[in-house]
């Protein structure tokens, strides 16, 4: 069995419950760390371990801490990015449902490092459920001394806090998350200033996905160097990949970076390959946001080597031939599937999310989905697919926020792998692949 | 403090630290100056929406000579020093900006012969000068009912780019914001969530900012095309505000007061309600004199600049 790090005890029963967990370990870092090390230290380790951001971009953690600003004398923020929606990436909601207190103690190991006295968990407002886990797990380490005054007479003092976010995928974008959590329409601000300097209330603020923040008690309970010792040059440690699609399989697996995607997608322990035995056709690796790739090139780089489960892995031949590890939603279709219509529910999604706030991505979206719908349905024209790209092309990058090259990007992979389809819908005028 | 020196299309000029990019080519004047459809320099945080006024920053600063990665909204970017930009001298600027029109225009209802707002709107300027002749899209536009927000201002969402001005007009000129934008993307509009009416004494001036015809004046609607009118500088003793106006007259009749437009189509000052709606009698006046016209040549069309005979027969 593989290293597990954050997957290690989710099947134990009882593990939402404090004992339980403490049983297992559980706070020993916390223990450990407040009692021994210093603010500075932890950081130190944090970024010694070489963990990326969890939440799509993959950003070194400790480098986006070590942009916060400390000498200004205002209150610093942690938060925690709890609002998973991305279609296919569904780690979050089993690591955060399952074993809420490994998050909290993450929570309290990196408010400790930030010097944050009041940090939050921003929780999409659709995991209700997750809400109340929480909050039973936040109350449980309130009672045993972890969280609020003086913690394990340490003298560090937190107070942690969930808040529900009214169901907008918009607001997994840090700042939108941070608008939305001040009690505002949630917009995403234009940078800069990035919330390291102007955050949450116009404070120094950080913002790390749900993940990063549980490989804290591991990182810091083993060191950095441990940490760093598992995966690729420069993707390090696990990663929780939710697979789903047409898999014999699916779920949530945590996996040591570099795997080849070709042993995650056909071992036993995994995905156990494409049901009913049929062919592979096309893996969108990281969530919806990142490009589609056709079956050979999800196995294989462009160069012929094995394509591995890592950020520099998935994304070798860059958009042409490559894609991203983003979110960890692992889509797999096999070749029943038709690629114009995922991509139509692709488009929906982002038309509906769009925030509205700048025009490429609030007219783009809603017009790349018109035309989906339209060559789907039988009556596209071979000019709606290069105005398909001509629209992508120019909502990427002229937006605010990631969400426009999120909406653009699998519109111009599938189009640049599967034109054909495309093709084939028009001159069919219908969906080749529909009974 | 020392000033720096930034280069636009070519065109180098020296400008106070923390000046944004389309405010140096602003200082500059003239065809470098990018187009802004939201920004606006009277109100705090407004800009970076609309994308209009994007430029290729082809050398970071001086220290740091890295192009920037993706076109950046000039409105929202601070120069630095030795930083060159490119503007109009970009093909990659131009081409994006034919886009951003392009998808302001998809869901506008181009209804400019049927809207008050024609011959003075920012869209049509700024279609004119980077819209595609022929449309791309055959997809059916959003579309509202006009409603009336207040007894003196009509919403036509339908003609709406969400530039969010009068939002930031409403929370920074008035005591309480009683609209905003409701819903998410295209689906989006400017509303009141329960109908209610827009009344504070200075929400006249959410129909100046308004750079399309999406908030028009009532007591003006359909009264005449702008280019029929005759704007005059004039101004009133008022209690509320600087009672600096523009009249806009035919004949001795004056159709509509709004507030006194910089060339950028910025007001100069926001005018109260009062002066607005109530006193459209040139008697309550006192008229300064003929207003010079720049930008919006439509109205300029009218010659009222070098009519002479109209004066002799009209009595003004």
């Amino acid at each position: 069995m593989a290293t597990q790090i954050l997957l290690n005890n989710i099947e134990v029963p009882g593990l939402t419950g404090i004992e339980v967990y403490r049983k297992l370990g559980g706070y020993a870092a916390v223990e450990k760390v407040l009692k021994t090390m210093t603010p500075d230290e932890v950081s130190a380790e944090v970024k010694k371990s070489g963990l990326r951001g969890r939440g799509g971009a993959g950003f070194p953690a400790g480098m986006k801490w070590s942009f916060l600003d400390r000498k200004v004398d205002k209150p610093r923020y942690f938060i925690c990015n709890f609002d998973e929606s991305e279609p296919g990436t569904f780690k979050d909601r089993h690591l955060g449902s399952l074993n809420p207190h490994l998050l909290i103690e993450g929570m309290i190991l990196g408010s400790f490092a930030l010097g944050a006295r009041t940090s939050y968990i921003y929780i999409r407002g659709e995991l209700f459920y997750i809400l109340n886990i929480l909050e039973k797990a936040i109350d449980e380490a309130y009672r045993s001394g972890y969280l609020g005054e003086n913690i394990l007479n340490s003298g560090y003092s937190l107070d942690l806090h969930c808040h529900p976010g009214g169901g907008a995928y918009i607001c997994g974008e840090e700042t939108a998350l941070i608008e939305s959590l001040e009690g505002k329409r949630g917009n995403p601000r234009i940078k800069p200033p990035f919330p390291a300097v102007v955050g949450l209330y116009g404070c120094p603020t950080v913002v790390n996905n749900v993940e990063t923040i549980a490989n804290l008690p591991w990182i810091l309970q083993n060191g950095g160097d441990a940490y760093a010792a598992l995966g690729t040059q420069s993707s390090k440690g696990t990663k929780l990949i939710s697979a789903c699609g047409h898999i014999r399989k699916p779920g949530v697996y945590e996996v040591e970076m570099g795997l080849p995607v070709e042993e995650f997608i056909y071992s036993d322990q995994y995905c156990g390959g494409i049901r009913n035995g049929n062919k592979l056709k096309a893996v969108i690796a990281g969530g919806s946001s990142v490009p589609v790739l056709p079956a050979e090139l999800i196995l294989r780089t462009d160069r012929g080597e094995q394509r591995l489960l890592s950020y520099e892995s998935l994304s070798v031949g860059g958009f042409e031939s490559g894609t991203m590890l983003g979110s960890g939603g692992f889509i797999v279709l096999d070749e029943t599937a038709c690629i114009v219509k995922n991509l139509l529910t692709f488009a929906r999604f982002y038309h509906h999310e769009s925030c509205g706030q700048c025009s490429p991505c609030r007219e783009g979206t809603g017009w790349m989905e018109k035309i989906l719908q339209r060559i789907e349905n039988g009556r596209g024209t071979s000019k709606d697919i290069d105005l398909l790209v001509h629209i992508s092309k120019h909502i990427e990058g002229n937006t605010i926020c990631p969400l426009g090259d999120a909406a653009a990007w699998p519109v111009a992979s599938a189009i640049r792998h599967f034109r054909q389809e495309f093709e084939d819908h028009v001159k069919l005028q219908k969906c080749p692949l529909s009974r | 403090m020392s000033l720096i020196k930034v280069t636009i299309d070519n065109i180098a000029i020296e400008v106070e630290p923390g000046t944004t990019i389309l405010n140096a080519a602003r200082k500059i004047g003239g065809k470098v100056v990018p187009p802004a459809m939201c920004y606006y320099s009277k109100l705090e945080g407004s800009g970076g929406k609309c994308r209009t006024c994007l430029v290729k920053v082809a050398q970071g600063s001086a220290k740091d000579p890295r192009p920037m990665p993706k076109l950046v909204p000039s409105c929202r970017t601070e120069v630095q020093d030795g930083m060159v930009v490119q503007n109009i001298t970009s093909p990659e600027v131009l081409e994006a900006r034919r886009a951003i029109t392009e998808f302001l225009l998809i869901n506008h209802p181009l209804d400019c012969p049927v809207c008050d707002q024609a011959g003075e709107c920012h869209l049509q300027d700024l279609s004119y000068d980077h819209g595609l002749v022929e449309t791309q899209t055959i997809e059916e536009r959003r579309t509202f009912a006009p409603v009336d927000i207040g007894d003196k201002i009509k919403l036509h969402m339908n003609r709406c780019i969400l530039c969010y001005r009068c939002v930031m007009v409403a929370d920074q000129l008035t005591g309480q914001r009683v609209h905003g934008v409701l819903f998410r993307g295209d689906h989006s509009e400017i509303g009141t969530y329960i109908s209610k009416a827009v009344d504070n004494d200075f929400s006249g001036n959410m129909i100046d900012v308004c750079p399309v015809g999406a908030l028009t004046d009532r007591t003006f609607r359909f009264a005449s095309r702008v280019w029929f009118t005759k704007p005059f500088d004039a101004h009133r003793d008022c209690p509320k505000c600087s009672g600096e106006t523009v009249l806009w007259m035919k004949k001795d009749q004056i159709l509509r007061v709004t507030g006194r437009k910089d060339k950028y189509g910025e007001l100069e000052s926001f005018i109260c309600n009062d002066c607005r709606f109530e006193h459209k009698d040139p008697k309550d006046w006192i008229i300064e004199g003929p207003r010079k016209i720049e930008r919006h040549s439509v109205i300029g069309q009218n010659h009222y600049e070098i009519n002479k005979e109209r004066k002799s027969d009209g009595g003004f």
